[in-house]
């Protein structure tokens, strides 16, 4: 079972080495262009449930996101627009164990323009991240972070990303900025992935998503483009019969 | 022990823009050619669909279809006194991997250096004097541009390039680039239709006497047929192209240019998920006898061939020499040594504007739609006054509205909260940006070497990156960023944000994949790996085809420069080089 959940969750992020040894009766290739059905490997919809998270860490970046993303009359909040399942689902695929990057040792602390040389995969820095957290505001505030008065945790997570935050052998700025950067990500990105659910994030910005031919409007100059989003799973309004 | 295969008469490592360009040449010379890919099989049909391309989370954030750091990693320093370590991502620049090779995922930008680029020494020599040159180490190509044109044409008819001509023999024309060199005739296809930002720019540029034109494009303006017969779309303006594959038959690429007629030769074969480990010389290490590789079963094997091509990025090109013993690898110490020698990248710097009336509809672009000007470019404007060699050209190229990356908001944005979006929401659709492309030339201290530390999968040291943006190059693009807020201010928006270029090189946020040198081409054995036709000084039936052969940057995008050099070798392979096979085209 979970063998199979990790290949499909690989496949939705869509590369890996099996993928590759499946085209392997296109090594050697003359006197055609090969042609297979399904080679290009389509993203699959992301399913319910969690992948990585456990319950409590769930509810932690579920009420993380929804604070970087708070709702209000521009868009939901972060939650509801599935950017903690968008992460769940990253951390248990290839970018969580950072299979396509260079991980061999020796570890050495680097200048700033030699970038991230920890050990550590992103789906370890949330584990050890989201387990620190916990213990710092269980220690100072007797509570958990979802169990703070959203005031509380804008200001926790404000002089996280100020470097204020002492979590011991973690890193809270570079933990904040991982959190930001991956909440961002599932906001903005395709829903197929989990976040951005129903295109909240291009509805509010008036990104048109997964078009292809925008060939009539590229002279009507300083014009709205009078199209709403589509996604690569298509439109909700599509498949809505009234 | 390698299992030794067949002989061929030609093995080409690498089946990117050149590798492709160079099979076709030479089977079409009768030669029987094998290519060796370390990546997969790809195609428009088969890989780059149009219903799931446009995204960017796969694509452009996770990097699909790039070569993967746990292929093949590169390290990085500053300079000699630090210890280099690797790039566990790629970020500054993102090599390519696979058949059609960086090609599958380029802007489509596709430029032609000048005379005073190709002479860059003796024409800055004899213009400032030799003391304006003393903390660089550029030099000449060894080729004219009277000598290139033609190939440049011939790449950019293949491609179906739309753009203006500018200097038709000798007379200017109207819309076109005024700087450039003659060249025999226009462009295949008429420049694409104008967005709106790119619109504004060229008019404000006009206003303060500069002379804007139409990028030269790899994205089709109209449907196109390419000299081989292979038919191509006009450009839908998907705003996927940098990072992505076209779906839409509309970017030139291997697969969209060339590989629908080499695919079906009968002399011609790829070999796919295939890694070459280095290139075999004979005992006297003065000949090459083939290439070892590992194929996807990590089967090793030998592959006999009278010819080797190293068509791979120009940056795994320097490392295959180094790995294959081809000649010696430079020392800044001394100066001495040829391969790795005058590694040099792109110095680029950047403006945001933003409005409060405008619409700019920042996803209807395409990755070469745009404007540039090149009166601060390369050596179109007098430096005598001035303390630095080079420019750069000036690009309003709006390539894409993709939301994870692209939503500027003005400094002192919150980076989150309820602030933070409604900035985000307003300047998402009303902001525009544009951008310095510098020169990068040569100095001493900055080369490829071997690392001594760190090695790939198959335990062969990585490539290592030593450089630094030079002074002369940082002034350089400070001046020119004062020309851009001239322009930036004749646009009249609310607020203008300047991205300026300081030290040190960062190898974390993306720069540009224009990675040159290391196997430079020249007229001097002791300064260049290959002479003039990219032939090896040290091995002669070895050529080295890419940027790697530049002997510094130009303000510009280096694929049309590539494609005009396969090209410049193909004809000298096939015209002098195959009438006396394994004697050097140039003596020493």
């Amino acid at each position: 079972m979970a063998s199979t959940r990790r290949h499909f969750l690989a496949s939705v992020a869509a590369f890996s080495f099996i993928a590759i040894a499946s085209r392997g009766h296109a090594q050697t290739i003359s006197r055609a262009l090969p042609w297979h059905p399904f080679a290009g490997e389509p993203p699959q919809p992301s399913l319910a449930g969690w992948y990585f998270f456990n319950p409590d860490e769930a509810r932690a970046i579920e009420a993380i996101v929804d604070r970087l993303i708070p709702a209000d009359d521009l868009s939901a909040g972060g939650k509801d627009a599935g950017c903690a399942a968008f992460i769940d689902r990253q951390l248990a695929g290839s970018y969580g164990d950072s299979a396509r990057l260079y991980t061999a040792g020796p570890f050495m602390k680097g200048t700033p323009t030699q970038g991230y040389q920890g050990e550590a995969t992103p789906a370890m820095r949330y584990r050890a991240g989201l387990a620190a957290v916990d213990a710092y505001l269980r220690k100072s505030k007797s509570k958990a972070f979802a169990e703070l008065s959203a005031q509380e945790q804008d200001d926790f997570l404000k002089s996280l990303e100020a470097g204020k935050v002492d979590l011991g052998a973690v890193d809270g700025k570079s933990l904040f900025n991982l959190i930001l950067q991956n909440t961002m990500e599932g906001f903005f990105a395709d829903p197929i992935y989990g976040g951005n659910r129903d295109m909240v994030s291009w509805k509010m910005i008036g990104f048109p998503g997964a078009r292809y031919d925008y060939r009539d409007h590229v002279t009507k100059h300083n014009q709205p483009y009078p199209h709403g989003p589509v996604s690569i799973a298509g439109s909700p309004e599509w498949s809505r019969k009234s | 022990m390698a299992r030794k295969l067949p002989r061929k008469d030609v093995v080409i490592v690498g089946l990117g823009w050149t590798g492709a360009i160079l099979a076709h040449e030479l089977t079409d010379a009768g030669l029987d050619v094998v290519a060796i890919e370390r990546g997969p099989w790809r195609d428009t049909a088969t890989d780059f669909n149009i219903g799931y391309m446009q995204d960017e989370l796969r694509y452009a954030v996770r990097k699909d279809l790039f070569l993967q750091p746990a292929q093949e990693a590169m390290t990085m320093r500053n300079n000699t006194s630090q210890t280099a370590l690797p790039m566990r991502d790629y970020g500054s620049f993102l090599p390519g991997t696979g058949v059609g090779g960086a090609g599958v995922h380029w802007n489509g930008h596709t430029w032609r250096f000048w005379q005073s680029d190709f002479q860059t020494k003796s024409h800055l020599t004899q213009r400032y004097g030799e003391a304006r040159l003393a903390d660089l180490q550029v030099q000449d190509w060894g080729v004219t541009a009277d000598e290139m044109e033609s190939a440049y044409d011939r790449f950019e008819y293949l491609c179906g390039i739309s753009g203006k001509a500018g200097n038709l023999g000798g007379k200017i024309q109207d819309g076109g680039n005024p700087f450039e060199d003659p060249r025999k005739r226009d462009y295949p296809l008429p420049p694409m239709q104008m967005t709106y930002g790119p619109t504004l720019f060229a008019q404000a540029a006009k206003s303060i006497g500069y002379h804007p034109f139409p990028t030269p494009a790899a994205n089709l303006s109209k449907p196109y047929v390419n000299p081989l017969g292979i038919s191509m779309g006009q450009c839908t303006m998907c705003g996927f192209c940098e990072r992505f594959a076209c779906a839409n038959y509309s970017k030139s690429s291997a697969q969209t240019t060339i590989l629908p007629v080499l695919m079906r030769k009968s002399n011609f074969e790829a070999r796919c998920n295939s890694e070459v480990l280095h290139v075999n010389l004979d005992a006297a290490g003065k000949m090459a006898k083939g290439v070892v590789y590992i194929d996807q079963n990590g089967e090793e094997l030998e592959q006999p061939a009278d010819l080797v091509l190293l068509c791979a990025y120009g940056l795994h090109n320097a490392r295959l020499m180094m790995l294959s013993k081809i000649g010696r690898i430079y020392d800044p110490q001394s100066g001495e040594g040829t391969v790795g020698r005058n590694y040099c990248y792109q110095t680029n710097a950047g403006i945001q504007l933003f409005f409060e009336d405008k619409n700019f509809n920042p996803f209807i672009a395409s990755g070469a739609c745009g404007q540039t000007m090149d009166d601060f470019n390369g050596d179109a404007f007098d430096h005598g006054p001035l303390d630095f060699v080079g420019g750069s050209g000036i690009n309003c190229i709006p390539t894409n509205g993709r939301p994870i990356g692209t939503r500027p908001v003005p400094p002192g944005t919150p980076r989150w909260g309820s602030a933070w979006k409604k900035a985000t929401k307003d300047h998402y659709l009303s902001s525009l940006g544009f951008s310095a492309q510098g020169s990068s030339y040569a100095a001493r201290g900055n080369y490829l070497d071997l690392d001594p530390t760190y090695k790939d999968r198959y335990g062969r040291p990585l490539l290592r990156v030593t450089f630094d943006f030079p002074d002369n190059d940082i002034r350089m693009s400070h001046w020119v960023s004062d020309r851009m807020v001239e322009i930036a201010k004749a646009m009249k928006p609310k607020q203008y944000v300047e991205g300026r270029r300081n030290k040190s090189w960062n190898s974390v946020p993306y720069q540009s994949t224009h990675n040159t040198g290391g196997a430079i081409m020249g007229a001097d054995p002791k300064t260049s790996a290959v002479n003039k036709y990219l032939q090896s000084w040290d091995v002669p039936n070895v050529f080295v085809i890419g940027a790697s052969a530049f002997p510094q940057n130009a303000g510009k995008n280096p694929t049309g420069t590539v494609g005009a050099l396969a090209f410049h070798a193909a004809d000298a392979i096939r015209n002098q080089y195959l009438r006396n096979p394994g004697a050097a085209l140039v003596q020493a």
